[in-house]
């Protein structure tokens, strides 16, 4: 039901607010085969382990979470209450897919899971005020040998 | 997300990801997206529906091969599944409430403890279900959300959770409240109906709704800035602020 047009209108209009102009420049970086890739997964649904620190009001930064984490560790700590939490609450999958590309890298459907995912609150900044946060973890991607970041929202 | 994409793509780690608002992702342009029907909180489509998840994952991440860029937006073509008939019986209220033993108007915790002490069953089966819960993000046990949260009602400012602002403090604590019913409303047989569904019950039939409801003037016309701006945007949902 993330369609617009199902919305109730206080929604699609707050939602329609959301809209930015496009950053400049177009990167499009390519890679290998996805059988060969190392999947991390980057989401902005506030997510962290009980003993990690709560995302504050418009915090910007972000929290770590081993790759070998389980899904039911996690709690959300996000600043919207304009969304469902209890998708999460009955299945973690459903916002942190970790067991499903477990599953994909048994399969040999990926090559590897990175050895961290991160998470952000995709909530009350612009996105310059995200730029450096991002680029930080991306140089920590690039450590773990990471070639394909899965971004999920909430 | 959009922008936290295109910011690591320039890195040089190539990027996919969901899109939850498809007209929000034309106009940013991200490298490559996979826009999605789901509810909004629900990116992979449905809780215990490892087929949807994982075929949405395999398309999101199918897109990485993708060599016709800059930009790739596609489609995903599968809603997430309706809610069963079964589940839709219980539409308007996902968990039978009894009859308050209190008067909910004069003493609104009283209210909810009470209401709790019905809901504790299915909560209790959820975290055994589970083996977790999101519950307890505010650093306080529920009693002591209660009492927080009553003092407030009551025109005090309480003390803080340890580590936390005041806001931060009645936001969490909220949420903290809000989880643990939703947890124990869908354990319920038939309990998985739809986030509309539950969330209506909490905000529309429960105790502890309301008293989220009625603490939101209070922290409207607090002197606390950082309270004024909870009740602004993070302490009701937009659409279920009709009820305030």
């Amino acid at each position: 039901m993330a369609r617009l047009q199902d919305m109730p209108e206080v929604e699609r209009r707050h939602l329609m607010s959301k809209a930015c102009a496009p950053l400049p420049g177009e990167p499009f970086v390519h890679g290998r085969r996805l059988e060969e890739r190392r999947v991390a997964i980057i989401t902005t649904a506030g997510l962290h382990r009980r003993d990690q620190p709560a995302f504050l009001l418009g915090d910007t930064g972000y929290r770590v979470i081993a790759g070998d984490a389980a899904g039911r560790d996690l709690v959300m700590s996000h600043t919207s209450v304009n969304f469902d939490r209890t998708g999460f609450q009955q299945d973690s999958n459903v916002v942190f897919p970790i067991d499903r590309l477990r599953e994909l890298e048994a399969e040999g459907a990926i090559g590897s899971i990175a050895r961290y995912h991160y998470a952000l609150m995709g909530a009350l900044w612009e996105p310059p005020e995200i730029e450096a946060t991002a680029r930080t973890i991306a140089g920590f991607l690039k450590q773990d040998q990471v070639d394909a970041a899965l971004l999920v929202p909430v | 997300m959009s922008a936290v994409a295109h910011y690591i793509e320039e890195e040089g780690v190539p990027t996919t990801g969901i899109s939850l608002v498809r007209e929000n992702t034309v106009a940013m342009r991200p490298p490559r997206a996979l826009w999605v029907s789901f509810e909004l909180g629900r990116p992979f489509g449905a809780p215990h529906d490892a087929g949807l998840q994982r075929r949405t994952l395999l398309a999101a991440l199918a897109l990485l091969e993708r060599t016709d860029g800059p930009v790739v937006l596609e489609d995903y073509p599968e809603d997430a599944p309706a809610a069963a008939p079964e589940e839709m019986e219980g539409l308007a209220c996902p968990v039978p409430l009894p009859r308050l033993p209190v008067d909910a108007a004069a003493s609104p915790v009283a209210a909810v403890e009470a209401e709790m002490a019905v809901l504790a069953p299915w909560y209790e089966l959820a975290l055994s279900t589970r083996g977790s819960t999101t519950v307890g993000v505010s650093g306080l046990d529920l009693p002591g959300v209660l009492a927080f949260l009553g003092k407030l009602l009551a025109g005090a400012t309480p003390p803080p959770a340890p580590g936390l602002g005041l806001a931060q403090t009645v936001r969490f604590a909220t949420e903290d409240l809000r989880n643990w019913y939703l947890e124990a409303a869908s354990a319920r047989p038939g309990g998985s109906a739809g986030a509309r569904v539950l969330a209506d019950w909490f905000w529309g039939e429960t105790a502890a709704g309301r008293l989220i409801l009625r603490l939101h003037p209070i922290c409207a016309a607090s002197s606390d800035r950082t309270l004024r701006g909870l009740a602004h945007g993070a302490l009701v949902p937009r659409v279920q602020r009709h009820r305030i």
